[in-house]
């Protein structure tokens, strides 16, 4: 596989194609081939009339492609404010367009807190190089030196003569130039940025205040009709019989149209289902609840969640799979006998994004499909779509509304397929809305886990031996039936990529099967590898007698990079090299230093208060939570939260701050609310007043400190989650000495 | 066929006396601005206006507010009766820049302005008793109670 490492950018100025896309002619278009793809798609990118990136009108005004999906991350911000900034474009001048599936973007999967982190180079370059073509026009257009033309906020000066051109007067011109070659291309030196690193509002927040957004569920096609779907309850299920009578009898109702099973893995096939089609939503809902259904359940009916977890929790207690192993453990153990050892567990968890699922589709005559939806990943939507309707790929058009929330969920086109499969039936466009019950009902959870921790002290508290084991039923369950080991980037999520100065050190890995469809949600297996392992260092801390803090700046030694590959273990890093991002201890003790300073840690505090530490990279980001919290009458009160975050350099500071206050709260919600519990195959909660999501009154104070890193672009999304449950359950221990290993906090306390 | 009044202007609707304004507003009359997030009354990101209190219009059925004035975030800045606390609550969401994803927020904000409307000046637990009502999962609890803050402010001082 020829992976390329540079954009192609081409002048596509001039191109007849552009004629059909109503551009008017003297603009000066940039289109480019986005790396982390292969070869052939820059091929395709040739003939491909959309991939383009830049467009310079010659009113002055500048779209720029954003070609990743919004979700309240603020990306349809950043990456243009990247562009504009090496474009030295007026902000108040450029406008965002969305870019369609297209492979010309490289990867469009907004997931893995990638699109800054993967891109931030070649969109950097992309700027660079309409800036470097804008002065070139300038430059000939004067008969001058490029080198005397400067770009600066929308207009090229000779700096000689003082003449300028604005970039609207100069977009006929720079349409004639070739771009230049990006390994001479001058990229902008951070101090001269206007606006990375800057705060700039989201561009979509006049339209969110006004209510004049368009959501994957606000999506309006004449003609169209709205599906609501029952679908089997037990993954694996299907219709034995159904009888729609009384559903037809609904006044809108128009269509009843089976869903059947897509044989082998789930991957993103619809469910086995029966789909109600009517004129409004409402009448959609009401015909399905007259639906009579008589359910092949399938073998997963066997499934229930508390007795799998309890086995999980068994057997984590029991040898596994080596995945890492350092030093002799075993001798380590019979050396060492002040030793401590937890077993920790999280529930299945539901996405539940704001927005539930929602997609539209339409045949066109040429039996071309179409479709809107709030989809995280709009090129493998439109591969699943073509592969389940036997269309070919570029017979599938993918539009990409705003997301109201996903954290993961939108990654699977599971409900774009429904779509195209009951526009297919009907013979018209029909839009899914999926229910909230649908929602948390047929989710890919984030997998149950049980994990076994032991650690031994020596005379001087030093940690001489650390043995992990987890297990919980795999991502690539979804992919492959009947997979059980989990994936080597699971185990690299917090894990077996653990940075710790201890000599001894062996990582175990055991098998799970999956009764559900298995996703990933936002920082993925983080979540509970984060809990566990901020758990037992606490833990260790506390059998020690040492403080936190201390206990951590220990365990991570001295200040050094640390070996990606260690123990046989091979960590694939997110997908950067050792170089780029290595793990870095002092980075760690950066977070960890700042937040104890912001929460006065050590500080008395009332009867029944308490604050804890947790700490996590991930993402090739580290951020520290301490949490403070109250208890009191068995009530648990999450008073505030301090969070610093290290996410190297950063676009929008606002929206970076405005993920890590998101992420606490989410991460609030995991450790004190959130469970998916099953039982005969089916989900038992319904909607939110049974999972339960943190409220306005719930919500503690924040205070996110951004550090001010040179490091290259980390995670963003993500990061934020995985150490606050430990932060919350170590304060809770700090508050009243019990030790909670078993979340969510509810089971225990009120909250 | 009834008739309803939505941001003072009436519309004849042919659906059924059962069928929740939520769906009326967002399938026939194609404004959107109101959410669909529940359906069961426990996220408010239905919220509208019924004669200038907060209602979950997911829970309303149509053939109940006949006679009512329904105000939603499309129309709510023209509404004589709260027009200065809509522009100051907008104002203040755009200065903290509330948003995430931005699909609760239109219940957030019409929460907001009927809290405000009503007490302007309210202190942390009024704005947890008026705002817990509506969910945010992206978690931007944070900037409402400021944004409720500036904007209480800035129509106190008018
Ligand atoms: S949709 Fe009405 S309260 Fe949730
Ligand atoms: S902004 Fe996304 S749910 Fe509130």
């Amino acid at each position: 596989m020829d992976v390329i490492d540079k954009p192609i950018i081409e002048n596509v100025s001039r191109r007849s194609f552009l004629k059909g896309l109503g551009l008017a002619s003297g603009s000066f278009v940039l289109a480019t081939t986005l790396p982390f793809g292969h070869i052939a798609m820059a091929d395709t990118a040739k003939h491909n009339a959309l991939n383009v990136f830049i467009t310079i009108h010659a009113n002055n005004h500048i779209d720029i492609i954003c070609h990743r999906s919004e979700m309240g991350q603020g990306v349809r911000t950043s990456i243009p404010q990247i562009i504009a900034d090496e474009l030295e474009a007026d902000w108040s001048l450029v406008n965002v367009v969305q870019g369609m599936a297209n492979n010309a973007y490289g990867s469009q999967n907004t997931d893995g807190s990638s699109s800054i982190r993967k891109a931030f180079l070649q969109l950097r370059q992309i700027g660079a190089s309409a800036r470097y073509m804008l002065r070139q026009a300038a430059a000939n257009f004067w008969q001058v030196s490029i080198d005397e033309c400067l770009a600066l906020n929308h207009q090229v000066s000779h700096q000689i003569t003082g003449k300028s051109l604005s970039y609207g007067q100069l977009a006929e011109l720079a349409s004639m130039m070739a771009p230049p070659s990006l390994d001479t291309l001058r990229l902008k030196d951070k101090s001269e940025f206007n606006y990375i690193g800057k705060k700039l509002a989201s561009i979509d927040l006049p339209d969110i205040i006004n209510g004049t957004t368009t959501f994957g569920q606000d999506i309006q096609i004449p003609n169209m009709l709205i599906a609501s779907i029952s679908r089997c309850p037990v993954i694996g299920g299907k219709v034995k019989s159904f009888d729609a009578s009384l559903t037809r009898k609904i006044k809108g109702v128009k269509q009843v149209v089976e869903i059947g099973l897509t044989p082998g893995a789930v991957n993103f096939h619809p469910l086995a289902g029966v789909a109600v089609l009517a004129t409004n939503t409402f009448s959609a809902i009401k015909g399905r609840e007259q639906l009579e259904i008589s359910w092949d359940y399938g073998k997963n009916l066997a499934h229930q969640s508390a007795e799998y977890l309890a086995k999980r929790q068994s057997l984590v207690q029991q040898p596994g799979k080596i995945c890492r192993d350092e030093g002799d453990i075993g001798n380590a153990f019979k050396q060492h006998v002040k030793q401590v050892n937890a077993v920790y567990t999280v529930p299945y968890l539901a996405h539940a994004p704001m927005e539930p699922p929602a997609a539209t589709a339409m045949f066109h005559s040429d039996g071309r499909c179409e479709l809107w939806a709030c989809t995280q990943s709009p090129q493998r939507a439109r591969d699943t779509v073509a592969k389940a309707l036997g269309l070919d790929k570029d017979q599938v058009l993918v539009n990409v509304t705003l997301l109201g929330g996903a954290f993961g969920r939108k990654a699977k086109a599971d409900y774009l397929v429904e779509a195209a499969i009951l526009a297919k039936a009907a013979g018209q466009p029909v839009k899914v809305v999926w229910s909230r019950e649908d929602d948390i009902q047929n989710d890919y959870y984030h997998a149950i886990s049980a994990q076994y921790y032991q650690g031994a002290l020596d005379d001087n508290n030093q940690v001489q031996a650390w043995l992990s084991r987890t297990s919980f039923p795999p991502i690539a369950s979804t992919f492959k039936k009947k997979a059980q080991s989990q994936g080597k980037f699971e185990l690299a999520g917090g894990f077996a990529d653990i940075p710790f100065d201890v000599r001894n050190i062996r990582c175990e890995h055991i098998d799970a099967p999956a009764f559900v469809r298995i996703g990933w949600l936002r920082s993925v297996a983080n979540i509970h590898h984060g809990f566990a392992q901020s758990s037992f260092v606490d833990e260790l801390a506390v059998a020690a007698g040492l403080d936190a803090k201390d206990f951590w700046f220990k365990l991570l030694g001295d200040n050094k990079n640390v070996a990606l590959n260690r123990g046989g273990f091979k960590n694939g890093n997110y997908g950067a090299s050792a170089k780029d991002h290595p793990i870095n201890t002092d980075r760690y003790k950066e977070v960890i230093e700042l937040a104890c300073q912001h929460a006065g840690w050590g500080k008395e505090v009332p009867e029944g208060e308490g604050l804890g530490l947790a700490v996590h990279r991930s993402f090739l980001s580290y951020v520290a939570v301490i949490s403070h919290v109250k208890v009191l009458n068995n009530h648990l009160q999450v008073k505030k939260m301090y969070c610093v975050a290290d996410a190297g350099q950063i676009v929008n500071l606002d929206r970076v701050e405005a993920q890590m206050e998101g992420a606490m709260i989410f991460g609030m919600s995991i450790a004190l609310m959130n469970n998916i519990s099953i039982k005969d195959g089916q989900v038992e909660q319904s909607n939110f007043h049974d999972y339960p999501m943190t409220r306005m009154a719930q919500a503690p104070e924040i205070e996110v400190t951004i550090i001010e890193s040179d490091g290259l672009p980390g995670g963003v999304g993500e990061p934020g989650v995985p150490p606050v449950m430990a932060s919350i359950t170590n304060a809770v221990y700090a508050a009243t000495g019990r030790r909670i290993r078993d979340l969510p906090l509810n089971k225990q306390f009120s909250v | 066929m009834l008739t309803i009044d939505i941001n003072d202007q009436q519309h004849q609707v042919d659906v059924e006396a059962d069928t929740p304004l939520l769906w009326v507003l967002r399938d026939v009359l194609h404004m959107t601005g109101t959410k669909f997030g529940c359906g069961k009354g426990l996220c408010g990101a239905c919220t509208v206006h019924l004669n200038g209190k907060p209602v979950r219009s997911c829970s309303l059925p149509i053939s109940a507010i006949t006679t009512a004035k329904i105000t939603t975030i499309e129309g709510v800045e023209n509404n004589l009766s709260n027009a200065s606390t809509a522009i100051a609550v907008k104002q203040a969401w755009i200065t903290e820049n509330v948003p995430q994803c931005g699909y609760c927020q239109s219940g957030q904000i019409m929460s907001a302005i009927a809290l405000i409307g009503n007490n302007k000046s309210p202190n942390d637990e009024e704005i947890n008793i008026a705002m817990s009502g509506n969910l945010c999962r992206c978690g931007t609890y944070k900037r409402i109670k400021s944004a409720i803050k500036t904007a209480s402010n800035d129509v106190g001082e008018k």
